[in-house]
């Protein structure tokens, strides 16, 4: 299993990953999250404008072979949304970094504990065997 | 084969029809507008008796079913319905009775009811059962429901969290959530049980309760099942126990005695009564006496004079189903425990152990144990064959197509990658289990000397593999006879 896993970015413990972009931030999910969950088929994001408290779920994503909830990684008001992600789920299988980012978020500092690329790594290797 | 069935609306012409109705002698009177479909759906497929024949029963016979061939669905349990059930079903005494039928008239039907709540509370070790509800997750509802009706009667407003472990069917998070309540995810550890340090950790006067499978979703037993009950109640706690797995224990243990507060029985499930599309389900619940107070109505009592009436329990969350539950279900689920009696129970959950771990001692070489250990009912394997590459587990199951057999469960549970979960039941002989298994071991060879034979399956069946992505994205949810001719086409 070749899973990729960015050096920049920081990650929490229900795979979502987190980059900061000067003063907001934007998340994903990762990559080991859409090989596990296979073809999206369905994903429900928040409105502009909701705030997110940290381990909380924001969000439902749907493939065929399960559905699961989405957790806020780090707390913040949502400022932009992926909404091309609504008719077109493929760039969260093709692209989890770049085209399949889900929401943009103007952090409020408060955060669940992140992990860096290292320790996700080794979480990821983890939860294989 | 992928021989196409037409639809019934493709069959159609007009004029054709399969009864000839004697000439009108009144006159002509059109329907009230207020009971005429809206929708634009008001035409009906015009066919002859033998074409409408002729296509159910082609249809009936690409059906996949436990007449045809052997069933190992995990967790969904797939047991054979025995034939003398379906016939007491349809004693007219029990076809014909209506719900709203004064209870005089209905006693016989009454005192089956009564009778199947005396047994399954006897089964289990609880003191009173409800037959409402109309399958497992209705009884998850109905206990979860009873939990939080239990606090609040108590005056004990906060307690507002769900224990659920990772292994859990979706049905129980889901329940706790409809019932308004957090749900608390707890870890397994690596025996695939409970981890009790989790447990401890999340226990709090916050706890509702907790729901627990056992035999969990591994197919295997929980053996700190006394000392999780007695940390939930510590807590303050319920304990909900998720009845799905019910058939590995019977007669062996009793729930209520574990120290489990309610439980559903999925009596689809381990009681034989048709599963999925064979019939509607049943999810009977039982609980501990300080619970059945809040139990859904009605219920059946005995009166002094030895008849039988109905009565809702006083603080009753309610109805949960229309009249009495899917009552023909109840009817299969009753012959069933008469015809087996005690000790015929307790055969069926110690054959259905034996079949399980024979198929797991045969095949674990090949395909790896979820966790190395005896298991119960069920067991889960990986679908992950050495030396195979790009093979996953759905390959393995539509392989499994071709040699004649219903896939088993698979990707469940969800902490287990490429989980294969086979459930054989005691319904099935040896002979029938070494075929199965035999097929499996050629499945894992040709994983790997052809892969692609495994890709391209199934090949023998009335369908080749679904475009599942497609058919979750692009839906069709009505007939539509231009995309119908479209997909046609691309095949
Ligand atoms: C472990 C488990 N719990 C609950 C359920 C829900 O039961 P039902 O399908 O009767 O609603 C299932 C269903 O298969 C199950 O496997």
């Amino acid at each position: 299993m070749s899973i990729s896993i960015p050096g920049d970015l920081r990650y929490s413990t229900s795979d979502e990953w987190v980059r900061t972009e000067g003063e907001e931030v934007v998340i994903g999910i990762t990559d080991y999250a859409q090989d596990a969950l296979g073809d999206v088929v369905y994903i429900e994001l928040p409105a502009v404008g909701t705030v997110l408290t940290p381990g909380e779920s924001f969000g439902v994503i749907e493939s065929v072979k399960a559905s699961s909830d989405l957790y806020a990684p780090i707390g913040g008001e949502v400022v932009a949304v992926n909404s091309d992600l609504e008719a077109n789920q493929e760039p969260i299988n093709q692209d989890p970094y770049g085209a399949g980012w889900l929401l943009r978020i103007r952090p409020s500092g408060e955060e669940e504990p992140l992990m860096d690329a290292t320790a996700y790594a080794a979480y990821c290797e983890e939860r294989a065997h | 084969m992928d021989t196409y069935e037409p639809h019934i609306y493709e069959l159609s012409a007009p004029g054709k029809h399969g009864t000839n109705l004697p000439r009108l002698d009144v006159p002509e009177a059109a329907l009230p507008t207020a009971l005429l479909r809206q929708d634009g759906m008001n035409d009906f497929p015009e066919l002859t008796e033998p074409e409408v024949m002729r296509h159910y029963t082609r249809i009936s016979q690409r059906n996949a079913s436990p007449d045809t061939m052997m069933y190992p669905l995990g967790s969904c349990t797939m047991k054979a319905t025995p034939k003398l059930h379906e016939e007491v079903a349809r004693y007219a005494g029990f076809a014909a009775v209506h719900p709203l039928q004064d209870e005089s008239l209905s006693q016989g039907a009454l005192q089956l009811m009564y009778e199947l709540q005396d047994y399954l509370g006897e089964i289990s070790g609880f003191e009173a059962v409800s037959l409402q509800p109309a399958a497992g997750a209705q009884g998850e509802l109905t206990g979860i429901l009873a939990f939080r009706a239990y606090h609040l009667d108590r005056g004990d407003p906060d307690r507002t969290e769900v224990l659920v472990p990772n292994a859990a069917h979706g049905t129980n998070p889901a329940t706790a959530a409809m019932v308004g309540l957090k749900v608390v995810e707890l870890k397994s550890d690596a025996r695939g049980n409970v981890d009790m340090d989790d447990l401890r950790a999340k226990l709090s006067p916050r706890t509702a309760g907790m729901m627990l499978t056992n035999p969990n979703t591994l197919g295997l037993f929980e053996d700190q099942i006394v000392e999780i009950c007695q940390l939930v109640h510590e807590a303050g706690g319920l304990m909900y126990g998720d009845g799905a797995n019910f058939n590995a224990i019977l007669g062996i243990a009793k729930p209520g005695k574990l120290g489990f507060d309610f439980m559903h029985y999925n009596l689809h499930k381990t009681f034989t009564t048709p599963h999925g599309g064979g019939g509607p389900g049943s999810g009977a619940v039982g609980c501990t006496a300080e619970l059945a107070p809040f139990l859904p109505g009605p219920r059946v009592r005995q009166t002094a004079s030895g008849s039988y009436e109905l009565f809702t329990p006083e603080k009753s969350i309610g109805r949960m189903k229309a009249f009495h539950g899917n009552f023909a279900m109840l009817v299969r689920a009753w012959t069933y425990i008469r015809t087996l009696g005690a000790a015929g129970l307790r055969e069926v959950s110690e054959i259905a152990v034996l079949n399980a771990n024979y198929v797991r001692v045969k095949l674990k070489d090949l395909y790896p144990q979820a966790i190395d250990r005896i298991c119960m009912h069920e067991t889960v394997l990986r679908g992950q064959i050495a030396g195979a590459q790009g093979i996953r587990t759905l390959d393995i199951a539509k392989r499994l197509i071709d040699y004649g057999f219903h896939p088993p469960t698979v990707y469940f549970p969800l902490i287990v990658p490429e989980a294969l979960m086979i459930e054989p039941t005691e319904t099935e002989g040896k002979r029938t289990l070494d075929i199965f298994i035999q097929a499996m071991r050629d499945i894992a060879r040709e994983a790997v000397e052809t892969p692609d034979v495994l890709h391209d399956a199934p090949t023998t069946a009335p369908v080749r593999r679904l475009d599942e992505v497609r058919a979750a994205r692009q839906p069709i949810l009505r007939y539509n006879a231009e995309a119908f001719a479209q997909i046609l086409n691309e095949r």
